[in-house]
């Protein structure tokens, strides 16, 4: 049933060409890549730096410096960004005096379509969220979405309470949602009406974050020191 | 027993007939995926349109230089390593540039390293042309795409958001009709562009077939 005649007809690969080619691309494709990567690199830092500042001084109110820090078992670390240490990047903004003005973290949950990312703004000083800043969501468009505009839902972040319970072991009151209008309480989220499931993500991102981080920030407070690296 | 190379003529039809009769997206429907995906604003649609275009023309060029060093049995996996390099580039450049539209352009920059336009190109044109003709025609496919991906964006801005290129048109009182930068709303404004195309060609090729008729015998 074999064919022998056929098989040895076939054209042999031309195998040096072959190697030739696929190598002489594979460096021209590494050299490009390389060049691209080495180029751009600086500027793709400082468009993440920017994008982080500029949601940092808006749920900050009062910062125009920063510095990095991570959440740890132990406390709270400045990130020096050698070694990638496990924990949440806490990110603490300081005012023209160089005074702590408050610290943001990054909050995340599934949201209707795809998971929710926000910063947030804790002040120390009011134990309260002062800010929330959406960075990332596939929510609806005019309807979920409006998580991240609608001014009646973005009220309820200019004083969220956040205290600590006494044990230190998590908040005093959980950060809840409620039905849109029926806030009245320091820690409840007025929910948009139609957009329950946007809303109930939020106040559960908060919740999951702030009950690790904020009675360990409490704790650690001076470990912020301020602007110049320095304890006060 | 092989054909001689056939080289084409650089002529005005190498640009044009990308952007008109050979138009990737209404007349070959290829590329389906970033036509829908990301031409809910303008914007996007006009940034992934260039990146294309780029892409293609980069890749055509590359391809085009080495057509008599690629051997026909790895032809395919050059051109993709050739393609996914181009692809990287712009993947950095769009970073560089701006993250918002990074982060709009999602996934589909990546994607593009898989747009059967650019592969097709390459097959098709560039590896059998010279490198004008194939810069020429990539540029011609490229500004058609970006045309097409522009006349989806528009038209889905306009109605889903009330605005083009971010600039509010309308007055307050205008209600956007968010289901056109939904995904569904690219498939209406995909169906409704492509009837007026057939329409307006169809109506072309009748006027024509009426013209030959005169001539021939005379009615």
């Amino acid at each position: 049933m074999s064919q022998p005649a056929a098989e040895q007809t076939l054209p042999v690969p031309p195998r040096l060409p072959m190697l030739r080619t696929l190598g002489l691309v594979a460096a021209i494709s590494g050299f490009l890549v390389v060049l691209t990567h080495q180029l751009t690199t600086p500027l793709i830092e400082e468009n993440k730096r920017i994008a982080i500042e500029r949601a940092l001084f808006k749920v900050v109110p009062g910062a125009v410096s920063r510095r990095d820090f991570l959440l740890t078992p132990g406390g709270i670390e400045p990130d020096t960004g050698t070694a990638p240490v496990g924990g949440m990047r806490i990110y603490a903004g300081y005012d023209e005096q160089g005074k702590l003005a408050g610290v943001a973290l990054e909050a995340a949950a599934q949201g209707y379509q795809d998971v929710i990312r926000v910063l947030y703004g804790f002040d120390p000083a009011c134990q309260c969220i002062r800010g929330v800043q959406v960075l990332k969501m596939a929510e609806t468009p005019g309807i979920g979405d409006k998580i991240a505009r609608d001014p009646e839902f973005l009220r309820n972040f200019e004083a969220l309470d956040a205290r600590p319970d006494a044990a230190g072991g998590g908040l005093a009151n959980a950060i809840v949602s409620v039905k849109a209008g029926s806030k009245t309480e320091a820690w409840q989220i007025d929910s948009i009406s139609g957009a329950t499931i946007s809303s109930r993500a939020v106040a559960r991102m908060l919740d999951d974050s702030a009950q690790q981080a904020v009675p360990v920030i409490m704790r650690h407070l001076e470990a912020f020191g301020d602007a110049a690296g320095g304890t006060p | 027993m092989s054909l001689p190379a056939r080289y084409e003529n650089v002529t005005a039809d190498t640009f044009l007939r990308g952007l008109w009769k050979e138009n990737p997206v209404f007349v070959m429907l290829l590329g389906m995926c970033p036509v829908l995906a990301v031409t809910n604003t303008a914007i996007n649609a006009l940034a992934m349109g260039l990146a294309t275009t780029f892409v293609l023309l980069c890749s055509s060029a590359l391809v085009s230089l080495l057509r008599k060093l690629i051997p026909k049995q790895v032809r395919i996996a050059t051109y993709i390593v050739i393609i996914a390099t181009f692809v990287t580039m712009v993947d950095y450049a769009i970073q560089a540039i701006s993250l918002d539209l990074y982060n709009a352009l999602g996934a589909f920059i990546q994607l593009i390293v898989v747009n059967c336009v650019i592969l097709g190109r390459t097959e098709a044109y560039a590896s059998k042309q010279r490198l004008g003709a194939a810069l020429v025609n990539g540029l011609g496919m490229g500004a058609g795409f970006t045309l097409a991906l522009l006349c989806l964006g528009t038209v889905r801005e306009i109605l889903g958001a009330g605005s083009l290129f971010g600039v509010p048109l309308f007055s307050e009182n205008f209600q956007p009709w968010v289901v056109m930068i939904l995904p569904p709303g690219g498939f209406f404004v995909l169906g409704a562009w492509l009837l007026v195309f057939a329409w307006y060609r169809q109506r072309r090729e009748r006027r024509l077939l009426e013209q030959e008729g005169v001539t021939t015998d005379g009615r």
